[in-house]
């Protein structure tokens, strides 16, 4: 045993023995707080059967000691007290004289005042948020033009690879969700359909939906998905790195460099990403038409074109645009705001996803609203 | 008692074609400072993870404590992982986690303790390694380099190890702060009977806190006190103890001694 107590009527001796160490650590705690001071006048420590003693027993053995201390005990050692005590000792006393040292136990404000406050600051965050923001597309626009007069900080070399990197390795998830989008409607509307007996119209939601809305939304969905995380993360582990720094140390704009060409490339990948949407969306419905309809592919074809005004392709396709620069945009952005921590790394990627889908969505709506009133 | 806490046999690392150690042989005993020293690219690093079990060498026996660790599962690793403590290069602090989390982390994996005996216990490890107070609830971010540093000890001492590894500590620091993290190894050894073992690249310090050195030459090491060091034949540590560099701070050492 660790600890041995005998009691005369006043005093308590205690014999220290074997190893007193973080492992034992637990059972130590426990043993000196359930030892009874009621009655007691003096304690004597023997700590010579002690073969070893560190730091976190040390602590175990001054609080014992300050507890006894505070209840009007005396406490002598038996022989002099060991070194580790008094090197806790040394190390705890000048941070209880220091001035400001804050104690873990301080009160803070109460429920309702904190509720409050965090209220005031999540108001006065998202407000910089807003700021923040306008500067960063401002800063990205002016960076943007004066890249356009150079040419050579365009940084086209850049450019590309973010549109392989955003575009072609996306095509097959693209082409496979497009796919199977096309079928989902082909069927649920031919099931409704075939009972009023205008099958045939399920080729024009099919030709209608991909090509005005599904194509290009759920295109730009996954590439939020994909990419967008993947410029927040990149650019977010530069910053960590010190990567932008030295960047900026070095005389070169990290707009130009790390921005644009992520604004760039993305705003050239989604267009021809949608567009093949488009093409494996109409084809997945004719082959739906075909197996489950009967319908055979020149009908297809001819309904399709039929369905189709001159503008339902450029409607869909114009979209791509805009919600590529809104997804490169909140990626890089909220790379950027990235400061210390690899949390904050991981709050900013799902941030950055989170906004870029609903800013998809949102101009999604307003273009639909928008081409409504222009009657296309 | 001179038992080697410490013992490296025959170990080799290769990676692909490039064979990093050849049979190299290690031995660091209680309450010494042991220095390794290596021109970059020696492999110091990756003697250091085959030691701590972050990379299995091709060959060889690496024994903590008389237990072959290059044998030993995760779960079997797990109570000799309790008896010693890291500090590595860049310090490798949570950075999600304030200072006081940081050194309360390894403490709150290994054992349950109440809040308060968790806060003094970092608490006095911080203020051990001679940190103030008030450094407890800051974010890695907000530190110098050298606190960093010296942060990064008080979390290896968290659990009151018996073996300290610090890799490198006292790069990147000004000669004012290293010398002053040299007295802190010190002092630590003395005041906590530990055994170090330490990376460094820097003379001053081996030459401050060292017992003995094992140097790494041609994929192998030669380890022997540090006045005898200095003699070996070897053309590379001739270099690297009697350079430009070092032969000021050696006539110094000799001089003081």
């Amino acid at each position: 045993m660790a600890l041995e107590v005998s009691r005369t009527k006043e005093e308590l001796q205690l014999g220290l023995a074997g190893e007193w160490g973080m492992r034992e650590f637990q059972s130590l705690e426990a043993q000196l707080t359930a030892l009874d001071l009621a009655g007691v006048h003096r304690v004597a420590i023997h700590a010579r059967g002690l073969t070893a003693l560190d730091l976190s027993g040390a602590w175990a053995l001054r609080q014992f000691v300050q507890r006894a201390q505070g209840a009007g005990v005396t406490v002598s050692f038996e022989g002099s007290p060991p070194d580790q005590l008094r090197l806790v000792e040394e190390t705890l006393k000048p941070a209880a004289a220091q001035p400001g040292a804050p104690s873990p136990a301080t009160p803070g404000p109460d429920p309702e005042t904190r509720a409050l406050e965090a209220i005031g600051r999540e108001a006065v965050a998202a407000g910089r948020d807003v700021v923040d923001g306008l500067a960063f597309l401002g800063r990205a626009s002016v960076t943007l033009l004066a890249s356009l007069r150079r040419l050579k900080s365009l940084r086209l070399t850049s450019v590309a690879r973010h549109v392989y990197d955003t575009g072609i390795t996306a095509m097959p998830i693209v082409a496979l969700i497009a796919f199977l989008i096309s079928v989902i409607i082909a069927y649920m509307s031919a099931q409704q359909l075939r009972g009023l007996g205008v099958d045939i119209y399920v080729v024009d939601l099919v030709t209608i939906g991909v090509l005005r809305e599904l194509g290009v939304l759920l295109t730009s969905i996954i590439v939020a998905g994909r990419s967008g995380s993947a410029f927040a993360a990149e650019i977010g582990s530069m910053k960590l790195n010190e990567e932008v720094d030295a960047l900026v140390a070095t005389g070169v704009d990290p707009f130009e460099v790390l921005v644009i060409p992520r604004v760039l490339g993305l705003t050239i990948a989604l267009p021809l990403l949608t567009i093949v949407a488009d093409l494996i969306g109409l084809s997945g419905g004719a082959l739906l038409c075909r197996y489950l309809l009967d319908m055979p592919l020149s009908q297809y074809v001819t309904r399709a074109s039929a369905a189709i005004s001159p503008t339902t392709f450029w409607v869909g396709l114009i979209k791509a645009p805009v919600f590529a620069l809104l997804i490169a945009l909140a990626g890089c952005y909220h790379g950027l705001q990235v400061r210390s921590s690899s949390r904050e790394l991981g709050h900013q990627v799902t941030v950055a996803v989170v906004q870029a889908i609903f800013l998809v969505i949102l101009a999604d709506a307003l273009f639909a609203v928008l081409f409504l009133k222009m009657n296309i | 008692m001179q038992y080697p806490i410490l013992e490296v046999r025959g170990l080799v690392n290769r990676f692909g074609n490039q064979l990093v150690h050849d049979g190299l042989d290690m031995e660091v005993v209680r309450d010494e400072v042991f220095g390794i020293v290596g021109g970059s690219g020696s492999g110091k690093s990756v003697l250091l993870r085959s030691i701590l079990g972050l990379q299995r060498p091709e060959a060889g026996v690496v024994r903590i404590d008389g237990q072959d660790i290059t044998r030993l599962s995760a779960a079997q690793l797990r109570p000799i992982k309790f008896g010693y403590g890291v500090a590595f290069q860049e310090g490798a602090l949570y950075s999600g986690l304030t200072v006081l989390q940081n050194v309360q982390l390894p403490i709150i994996e290994y054992l349950d303790l109440p809040r308060r005996a968790l806060d003094e216990l970092a608490l006095l490890k911080i203020r051990l390694v001679g940190l103030p107070a008030d450094a407890a609830g800051k974010y890695p971010a907000q530190l110098s380099g050298g606190m960093v540093k010296r942060v990064a000890v008080a979390r290896a001492l968290a659990l009151d190890p018996a073996l300290l590894f610090l890799d490198e500590p006292t790069s990147g620091l000004d000669p004012v702060s290293a010398a002053a993290f040299d007295e802190l190894v010190l002092y630590l050894q003395k005041q906590l009977k530990l055994t170090i073992v330490m990376i460094t690249h820097d003379l001053d310090s081996i030459f401050r806190t060292c017992n003995r050195v094992g140097v790494i030459v041609d994929r192998r090491m030669e380890s022997d006190t540090l006045e005898r060091i200095v003699e070996h034949p070897n053309p590379w540590i001739q270099a690297y103890f009697h350079g430009e560099r070092a032969r000021a701070r050696l006539a110094g050492a000799q001089h003081g001694a």
